[in-house]
């Protein structure tokens, strides 16, 4: 819990020398509250009241950094349990693993198709986070040429999975440079485990099935040898239980503010799963409801895909929608004769009908309206999109200078707007497009006789 | 070691129960959940979420081919459609009298008697029973579905700012659920609900619908007003804890990612299998934020958002508090 502005000048030495640059130490007491100024500016601060300070700083939830620069990923620091109260801020990281029992091929095969994967939905690339690696050879010479093998093929960060410290320490010597996650520390092995992790400089997980005090109880104790890096596996699996103790966790965290359990939480849909579509409800519902990373055993585009869309519906921010700047841009070099399309600034919207303007094969005009990231029909209904809006941004765009036909083709969803706009746009053609963006390059090819 | 006290929150509010069918048709009831989805650690929740499988009255053309394929010949009649559903699962059927559209056939009142009634005579299971969502057309065949189905506590929607009066008069006078929507927001769900109310339908017979956004397409809004809904009712607000019913096969398949299998990135993967988790994952993730009943589309998605339903309400029995 941050503390408040009184409960920190009670931690400042009281003796009002300015030497903060603040004229009280109260004054620099409450802008240090609202973090406008740090703790450092002050030189007489005591030892003690530095732990306060820095204890009452620490975000409620652990951030955790898993990887090394260029391709780490971090989670955790969430604030809220639901989103509409604020955001969510660091994406689920979705984790790909592959087996150290599997051929060199078939691994090499899966690590490739995982690194490359991107997928753009809305102007961002998306793809996946990192690569686990499990040791279920039970040879620790097959893990470390495993781990080494799957470095060398990938610049995601990894995931070592060995119950076994002796060899998770062979891996680790092969790639303890990448920061992998170390997985797991158990109540057996958790002293060598986060000697491993202390020693790397190594996040790790903590996998403690047996219920939530014993995973606390756990946590506290590896986090007194030095290890703060921690990632939590409560160990349930199934979709019940994983909901439960997700949201147990999340909740204690951030309303009890109970330290021993404000970390991330990873989890492993398919092991709870019996199909490759039950794996991606799964992780779809832990992406939702608080999972921090997800490892996938299976890998398909068709499920990853909309498993990153969810996550990205998820993690946007709900005061803010995604929007491009409005303005003209321009498809396949048009020409002053080529089609002038309207549409908003909704970037949902925006895509969906840039995509298929440009393998429409029409070169082609596409006017952005400001509709305060609006879609087509919101918009309308919100009063942003209406014909006097879309006559003066035609105006303000200079339209007139850039096409040579005077003709305008709205989206089918608004064809009430023709009238008006006509008036207001004296001189000019309105011509109603298709309701659907799917449907333009068939509509061009049908109405566009420049 | 700081021991673990689990958080459990005590919620003054309880959802709404509301019952469709009986009389000699079988029974569903949805609603009446004391806690959030699925916690049942906290409260109780009586009643699984249901699945209701849309018909339309019509042979739906625009329909992805991978949709057409599955139901077959089924698509030519309401009766063997809504028969088909029951067999492959659903709880209920949602019969969207489309026809009635001006686009699509423009049907009235006598067409939506039929329609109704023989679809009624087909299956057991409890129906909905949705207008072709143009507000004159609505009433015309809402309150001529109202009336062929006396007693048989459809449930009839959708009552909107527009026309809510006549639809939830014709619930009232035959006996059936009515069903308000309103484009994904708070206040104005609330605000419909008490409008229904004061027409005279009691708390029992209304059930909300927040407006479905797809996944990828305005699923996060849906979501998000959904858990606010489902959060002011369980605090308490009794206009706002109706259950809510999401048409989520109708948003999902109308997505490019649902219909098109040529031309789009490699990417994408598959059509087929992206098209039902498409459906799936819209479903699941609504269920999770407060959906009491979803309408889908296609069967396997049906069989999916059954068996992961059954899981989520596994842990009914383990309820400690
Ligand atoms: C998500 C959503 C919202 C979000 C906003 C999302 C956003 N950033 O725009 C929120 C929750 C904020 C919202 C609010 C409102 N909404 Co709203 N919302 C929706 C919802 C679910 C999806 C909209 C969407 O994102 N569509 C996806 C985008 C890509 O679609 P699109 O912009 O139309 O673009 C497509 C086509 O139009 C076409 N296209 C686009 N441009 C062009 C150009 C050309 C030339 C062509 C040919 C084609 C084309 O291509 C695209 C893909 O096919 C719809 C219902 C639904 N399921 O569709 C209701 C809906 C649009 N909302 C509606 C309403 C009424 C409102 C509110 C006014 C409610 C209120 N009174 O508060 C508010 C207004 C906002 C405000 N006051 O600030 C109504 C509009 C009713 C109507 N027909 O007039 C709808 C239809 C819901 C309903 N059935 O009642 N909404
Ligand atoms: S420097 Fe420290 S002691 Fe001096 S006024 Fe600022 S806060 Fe107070």
């Amino acid at each position: 819990m941050p503390l408040s502005g009184i409960e920190i000048y009670k931690l400042l030495p009281k003796s009002n020398c300015k030497e903060c640059k603040f004229p009280t130490c109260l004054a620099f007491a409450m802008k240090l509250a609202q973090k406008q100024a740090e703790l450092s500016a002050c030189p007489y601060v005591s030892e003690e009241a530095k732990q306060a300070l820095d204890a009452a700083a620490r975000p409620p939830i652990r951030l955790v950094t898993v990887g090394a620069n260029p391709k780490s990923f971090q989670v955790g620091n969430e604030v809220v349990l639901f989103r509409h109260e604020k955001t969510f801020y660091h994406p689920t990281a979705l984790v790909v693993r592959v087996s150290d029992s599997d051929s060199a091929d078939s691994i090499a095969n899966r690590v490739k198709e995982a690194t490359t994967y991107t997928v753009e939905r809305v102007g961002h690339n998306m793809g996946l986070q990192g690569i686990a690696i499990q040791n279920k050879s039970g040879d620790k010479a097959a893990f470390a040429r495993c781990a080494q093998q799957v470095q060398s093929l990938t610049d995601l960060p990894l995931m070592l999975m060995a119950s076994d410290p002796g060899t998770m320490e062979a891996a680790l010597e092969k790639a303890a440079a990448q920061k992998p996650l170390l997985y797991a520390a158990t109540r057996d092995n958790w002293q060598p485990m986060a000697a491993l992790a202390k020693k790397y400089q190594c996040p790790v997980a903590i996998c403690e099935p047996g219920g939530l005090q014993p995973l606390s109880d756990l946590t506290e104790q590896v986090s007194k040898t030095g290890v703060e890096d921690i990632v939590l596996d409560p160990g349930v699996r199934d979709f019940n239980g994983s909901l439960v103790s997700l949201t147990q966790i999340r909740r204690l965290a951030l309303k009890s503010n109970f330290r021993p359990l404000g970390y991330p939480v990873i989890t492993f849909p398919s092991e709870a799963a019996s199909s490759l579509e039950e794996e991606a409800l799964l992780a779809g519902q832990q992406i939702a409801k608080y999972a921090s990373i997800v490892v996938l055993d299976h890998f398909s585009p068709e499920m990853v895909y909309p498993l990153l869309t969810l996550r990205m519906n998820i993690y946007t921010d709900p005061q803010k929608p995604i929007q491009v700047t409005p303005g003209v841009y321009p498809f396949g070099n048009p020409k002053p004769t080529s089609p002038l399309l309207v549409t908003t600034n909704f970037s949902l919207t925006y895509f969906s009908v840039a995509g298929e303007v440009e393998s429409s094969g029409f070169p082609s005009w596409l006017m952005v309206t400001d509709t305060e990231g609006l879609s087509v029909l919101t918009s309308w209904a919100a009063g942003k999109f209406d014909a006097p809006k879309i006559a003066k941004t035609v105006k303000e765009f200079k339209i007139s200078e850039m096409v040579s036909h005077q003709s305008l083709i709205l989206p089918g969803a608004v064809a009430v707007l023709r009238g008006e706009l006509e008036e207001e746009l004296s001189g000019w053609k309105v011509m109603v497009g298709p309701r659907d963006a799917v449907d333009i390059g068939s509509y061009l090819k049908r109405s566009w006789t420049s | 070691m700081p021991a673990v006290e689990l958080p459990v929150q005590k919620w003054p509010g309880r959802i709404h129960e509301v019952t469709l069918g009986g009389n000699g048709r079988k029974k569903v009831v949805v609603g009446g959940e004391a806690t959030l989805p699925f916690l049942h650690f906290e409260g109780a929740i009586p009643h699984r979420p249901a699945i209701a499988i849309e018909v339309h009255d019509r042979n739906p053309a625009e329909w992805a081919e991978n949709l057409r394929q599955v139901w077959g010949s089924a698509l030519k009649s309401p009766a063997a459609w809504a028969k088909k559903a029951s067999e492959l699962g659903a709880d209920l059927i949602a019969l969207r009298l489309s026809s009635a559209h001006p686009e699509n056939g423009n049907t009235g009142a006598e067409a939506a008697k039929k329609n109704v009634a023989q679809v009624l005579e087909a299956v057991d299971l409890p129906v909905i029973v949705l207008g072709p969502e143009v507000a004159e057309k609505d009433n015309e065949v809402l309150m001529a579905a109202a009336e062929a189905a006396r007693g048989q506590r459809l449930a009839i929607g959708d009552c909107m700012e527009k026309n809510y009066r006549t639809i939830a008069a014709a619930c009232i006078a035959n006996g059936h659920v009515a069903i308000g929507k309103t484009p994904i927001e708070i206040n104005l769900a609330k605000q419909l609900n008490i409008l229904i109310s004061d027409v005279g339908v009691s708390r029992d017979a209304i059930l909300m619908d927040p407006t479905t956004g797809a996944l990828g397409y305005g699923l996060e809004y849906s979501y998000s007003v959904m858990e606010r809904l489902r959060l002011a009712g369980l605090q308490g607000d009794a206009m706002t804890a109706m259950p809510m019913i999401c048409t989520v096969g109708e948003e999902a398949w109308r997505q490019k990612e649902a219909r098109v299998s040529e031309g789009v990135p490699t990417t994408w993967g598959q059509a087929k299998e992206r098209a039902i988790l498409w459906e799936g994952i819209t479903a699941i993730s609504l269920l999770e934020a407060g959906a009491d009943i979803v309408v889908l589309r296609h069967p396997r998605s049906v069989e999916l958002a059954r068996a992961t339903i059954d899981k989520l309400m596994a842990g009914a029995g383990q309820r400690s508090a």
